[in-house]
């Protein structure tokens, strides 16, 4: 469940990895900002005349759009300048916009949380033994839908044919006659769009948005695009749903574990424990292949 | 490694011009007179000129310059992206708050932690050093950030079942330092002349920042100093030259974790309080602005990055009152502008003077000729799975 929220924002950071190598820092405050904007949307509509998913979906229909938009700006602003720049600075650029849309953010919006009115069914099912609510099943099931499609995109396409080539090698890509500029720049777009629904499925099911949202969602993201072998596009499918499973797991055994010692509030230390151990003895990831001397 | 031999050749001849400054000694001799006779004045004359807070916010220069510092040891010197380095910090400020406040009811001797301070963020670093040698740039980026989260974590979450740290709510009374019976958070009189605590602190700081500084310089023009250039513009190439890379890589982790723990141990009895929201994400990425905003690997550039990011958000605050006057209402609160222009900062700085305000010549001469160098060789991007 969770595991499916961060699979679909570990793409955007594995396809942005994949072809740019640069990790976009800023990539969880388009989360957040996706969020926002889809709640503010909604309260603005308001919840009274019209039916629920309507509203739902015009949130939704403003949201992906302005991400794209967003992203495209980010790419355009302040990572194309930067495109043969050493890592560091490309870096240390992501951080400094990461910063700034959080701020701006937290101007637009103020510091309180938002809450996100109760649009989705909630009641309880029983399925398999265990027991889900309908906006579980309904987030899980777009985010397999949505992977489904990416991957047939990514694989059976031309756009995908160009963005993998790029991948690849961005100058040989050029020259075959793919525009990679625009490649990239629709690189962001599409990753952006998957973090505004990614953004919108975490408001729903926490109910709530919050300027700093972003940020620690984003660092588990990456975690998981590392855990499942960055640059690789299943993998980070798989990466999302480990590393979702593992800290529900996690928090909810590690007081047994170890007699009452430690409590769930140590969630947020598995997923940096995880990518730890990940990065110190499979640096590749689960799914990906040797890499060869980076620098 | 073309390009770390280039380097090499280039740093004989260099040192020696950049000291000399082609200044007789007679004028260098007056400039140095001048500027230890400015320091030595300062507090009283911003106090006289701007008020007893800018007082502090000198004391607080002083300690955020000897944090970059030392993560100038780690990220300008030896190229080891440390997102998570205010976690030495936190080390050092909870050692001191720990050992000296009525929370174990321990009242340890200044002298005695200090230097406890030092060794136990330097075992730190060694410890995140140690497990990450192997990894570069993003990803060592990473794991040091997951590292001062974890410690962040931690120290907010002690308090239960034995409370250790005291939880959210952070240490409270932490004793003020005492130097040979003196306390620092007394007023004291010298003749006509009095005191007060801010001016102890800013000339205990003062006295500590020019050592961190000396050690600094001294560091980067030695052979160690040398070899941390080496690794940080090829790791490969520096170790068939016979660096040893593993060890090198480890003291810089070491010594940057050991100024942070300096600091922090004075930030702890300066502020009297500790608690774990002081030590997030944020304040190592403001450290880290420091350091790259002043210039990664030059001591000047690095402290006079320190003095602006320090005192800039300061006087921001004056945002406040100039927007009543100008639009009838605060339409901004200066506490959120401040973060927003950081990142703006950041970014721009990155675009026009990737190598900092003020960067070390040799990095300055690396940046400009990259281009030229790199261009015709190859245009392609680098290497990537």
């Amino acid at each position: 469940m969770l595991g499916s929220i961060y699979a679909l924002v570990a793409l955007g950071y594995t396809m942005v990895y994949g072809i740019l190598g640069l990790i976009n820092f800023a990539h969880g405050e388009v989360v957040m900002i996706g969020a926002m904007v889809a709640i503010s949307v909604v309260l603005a509509i308001g919840t009274g005349g019209l039916p629920a998913p309507i509203v739902l979906l015009a949130g939704v229909a403003v949201s992906i759009p302005a991400c794209m938009l967003l992203g495209a700006l980010l790419e355009r602003v302040a990572y194309r300048p930067l495109r043969d720049a050493p890592r560091l600075t490309a870096l240390i650029t992501a951080i400094g916009m990461s910063i700034v849309l959080q701020n701006l953010a937290m101007i637009a919006w103020g510091r309180q949380y938002l809450s996100f009115p109760p649009l989705l069914p909630n009641e309880p099912h029983a399925f398999l033994g265990a027991t889900v609510t309908g906006t579980q099943l309904l987030i899980v099931a777009l985010t397999v839908s949505l992977m489904g499609a990416l991957l047939l995109l990514i694989n059976r396409t031309r756009l995908g044919r160009a963005m993998r080539a790029t991948s690849q090698s961005p100058a040989l890509a050029g020259l075959m006659g793919v525009d990679v500029n625009r490649i990239i720049m629709l690189t962001f777009m599409l990753g952006s769009a998957l973090a505004a629904v990614a953004g919108i499925m975490i408001a729903g099911y926490y109910g709530q948005a919050h300027y700093y949202m972003g940020f620690m969602l984003g660092l588990k993201a990456f975690t998981a695009a590392v855990l499942g072998g960055i640059g690789n596009v299943s993998g980070a499918m798989l990466g999302g749903l480990a590393l979702g499973v593992i800290e529900s797991l996690g928090a909810g055994y590690i007081g047994a574990l170890t007699g009452g010692f430690l409590g769930s509030h140590y969630q947020d230390v598995f997923a940096f424990a995880v990518l730890i151990l990940v990065l110190v003895f499979r640096p590749s990831g689960l799914l990906g292949e040797r890499v060869a001397d980076r620098a | 490694m073309r390009r770390w031999l280039f380097i090499q050749a280039l740093r004989l001849p260099l040192v020696p011009s950049a000291a000399g400054a082609s200044a007789s000694p007679l004028a260098r001799g007056m400039v140095l007179a001048l500027a230890v006779a400015a320091l030595l004045l300062a507090p009283f004359l911003v106090d006289a000129l701007l008020g007893r807070a800018w007082v502090r916010v000198l004391d607080l220069v002083m300690l955020y310059t000897m944090l970059a510092l030392g993560l100038n040891i780690v990220v300008g010197f030896a190229g080891l992206l440390d997102l998570g380095y205010i976690a030495f910090f936190a080390v050092g400020a909870y050692l001191y708050a720990l050992c000296a406040s009525p929370h174990f009811g321990l009242y340890l001797p200044f002298w005695l932690l200090l230097p406890a301070a030092a060794v136990l963020a330097g075992v730190f670093g060694v410890l995140l050093g140690a497990p990450t040698l192997k990894l570069r740039g993003d990803y060592l980026a990473i794991v040091t950030l997951g590292f001062g989260e974890i410690i962040r974590i931690f120290l907010n979450n002690l308090n239960a079942p034995i409370n250790l740290t005291n939880g959210p709510q952070g240490i409270t009374m932490v004793r003020p330092i005492e130097v040979a019976g003196v306390s620092m958070a007394q007023v004291h009189s010298i003749g006509p002349l009095s005191i007060p605590a801010l001016y102890n602190y800013y000339y205990l700081f003062l006295a500590l920042t020019l050592l961190v500084v000396f050690v600094s310089i001294r560091l980067q023009h030695s052979r160690v100093g040398r070899a941390w250039v080496a690794i940080r513009e090829d790791e490969l190439a520096a170790s068939a030259s016979g660096v040893n890379t593993r060890n090198l890589k480890l003291l810089a982790f070491a010594l940057g974790a050991s100024f942070g723990g300096i600091a922090g141990s004075l930030y702890a009895s300066f502020q009297g309080f500790v608690s774990p929201e002081s030590f997030g994400l944020m304040e190592s990425i403001m450290v880290l602005c420091m350091v790259v905003l002043g210039g990664m690997g030059h001591v000047r550039g690095v402290v006079l990055g320190a003095v602006l990011l320090v005192a800039l958000p300061e006087a921001l605050r004056y945002i406040g009152p100039m927007q009543r006057s100008l639009f009838g209402q605060v339409m901004v609160e200066p506490s959120d502008l401040r973060l927003l222009l950081f990142g703006i900062a950041l970014v721009l700085v990155m675009r026009w003077r990737p190598a900092g305000l003020w960067p070390s010549p040799v990095r300055r001469r690396e940046f400009a000729a990259a281009p030229a160098a790199g261009g015709s060789a190859s245009t392609g991007p680098e290497p990537r799975p």
